[in-house]
């Protein structure tokens, strides 16, 4: 079942597989460490360091996919697999950063059920 | 669940990740420790022993792939099995790990159940290679595996105080005579099998095999606390292990083997002998000498152990059959007492 932009089976797996108290101390953690990892993902743009971009667009995806963040995950795993942009360019960065703030607001709503 | 729980490193540079994998292998009733990429987990894996890698592959500082490498360069760390958990991207990744030596490969998210079947798996692979181990070192004698790695290899040989244990079968000739060849080799591994355990189990190591005998050292190349003590224990022991299988041998018509232990305690001088490409541990002096008459002097006198005064003085309540006062022993001069345990 997909209800927004999580995927509520795999949230229920996740809740159901480590306890309801663990996974939602692991929502407040992937909430407090994005946006650290967007920053991430810009400044290696910015910097034109191609590992850095990469790796910051994995974690996203990885992260993702734990809660099933589908939609943001997908995209997280189109940049790991485009590459670098030209230095610079804002464009996928701005766009994972309008879908991870989707993906937020549905977990804090889910978090406090 | 049935495994005994083990100590797995998790290693991921993704703080979310790391919690998840802890949690998920606590929950399969393991212990889980943690570092945030390859170096870090380099250091632990050198000050710590762990039972199961679970490594994520990009990381900065140090990624998976080099990690692998890492570990397979390292004899120490060579048999720890690693578990790639990943959400890398391509199959060719997925090779090239396993191609690094790792276990297996579990795309994340990681499935629990999955992870339960990988983690089993790889701790009981790390069991049996552990006891692969532990039976490899009981035959090259860990004793002497230790010296080599701590000293170095040099032929050349340093005094120590030992004792040195000779064992013979009585009368294997004409025994063997009545034996299939395969059957006397048979015979002889069951032997050599309950010896060695003997010996090891008290501390001594088998330096030299002669046929249907062996001899053992006690004290060198790791010094025991009492070297004649350990010789005897592993003398009685020796003949207890004989009555076991003669028991069986009765029972299946076969005859009885006896055996005679030869017991001498003093300075020796131990080392490498031979060339540098061949060489074993050995040990030789006058007390090596005596011990080996001691053991062919309990046929003449029909004793079990035959022990000299030395290694008597330094027994803790010993149960003495009989003293032989004034013993001439062949090769040497000056007679000596000798006891029969």
């Amino acid at each position: 079942m997909t209800n927004g932009p999580i995927d509520l089976d795999i949230f229920a797996e996740l809740k159901d597989a480590t306890g309801d108290e663990f996974a939602a101390e692991l929502v407040n953690t992937f909430l407090d460490e994005a946006p650290g990892m967007i920053a991430e993902l810009k400044a290696a743009a910015d910097a034109s360091d191609a590992d850095g971009y990469r790796r910051a667009a994995h974690s996203i995806k990885s992260n993702a996919n734990t809660f099933g963040a589908t939609a943001l995950a997908e995209l997280a795993r189109k940049i790991e697999l485009g590459g670098i942009p030209a230095t610079g360019d804002p464009t996928d960065a701005k766009a994972l950063e309008a879908s991870f703030a989707k993906a937020a607001a549905a977990l804090r709503t889910l978090n406090n059920d | 669940m049935t495994d005994a729980p083990g100590h797995l490193l998790i290693v991921d540079d993704n703080k979310v990740n790391r919690l998840l994998l802890s949690r998920n292998v606590e929950l399969l009733g393991h212990k889980a420790s943690v570092a945030e990429n390859g170096r870090v987990a380099m250091e632990m894996l050198s000050s710590q022993s762990f039972d199961l890698l679970l490594l994520d592959i990009e990381m900065p500082e140090m990624d998976g792939f080099q990690v692998l490498e890492a570990i397979n360069a390292d004899p120490d760390l060579r048999e720890l099995p690693v578990l790639v958990t990943s959400s890398v991207e391509g199959l060719d990744n997925i090779v090239r790990c396993i191609e690094l030596g790792a276990e297996d490969y579990l795309p994340k998210p990681v499935n629990k159940t999955l992870l339960s079947a990988r983690v089993s798996s790889g701790l009981e692979k790390k069991r049996l290679r552990d006891e692969q181990r532990r039976l490899l070192e009981r035959f090259a004698t860990t004793e002497v595996a230790q010296d080599l790695q701590e000293s170095g290899f040099a032929i050349g040989g340093k005094r120590a105080n030992a004792s040195v244990l000779f064992c013979d079968i009585r009368g294997f000739t004409t025994l063997s005579e009545n034996l299939a060849p395969e059957a006397t080799i048979d015979l002889l591994n069951t032997f050599y099998t309950l010896m060695f355990e003997a010996v090891t189990s008290n501390g001594g190591i088998v330096s030299l095999m002669l046929g249907d005998g062996l001899m053992a050292l006690f004290g060198v190349p790791q010094p025991l606390n009492n070297t004649a003590q350990s010789a005897v224990a592993a003398g009685h022991e020796m003949h207890s292990m004989i009555e076991m299988l003669n028991h069986d041998r009765l029972a299946d018509g076969e005859e009885s083997l006896r055996i005679g232990i030869g017991i001498a305690t003093g300075e020796v001088v131990a080392g490498y002998a031979g060339t540098d490409n061949r060489a074993t541990y050995t040990c030789i002096g006058s007390t090596v000498n005596l011990a080996a008459r001691l053991e062919a002097e309990t046929q003449n006198t029909g004793s079990r152990i035959l022990v000299d005064q030395e290694t008597l003085d330094l027994l803790d309540g010993a149960d003495v059959q009989k003293t032989f006062g004034k013993t001439q022993i062949k090769g040497f001069s000056d007679p000596f007492d000798i006891h029969a345990l």
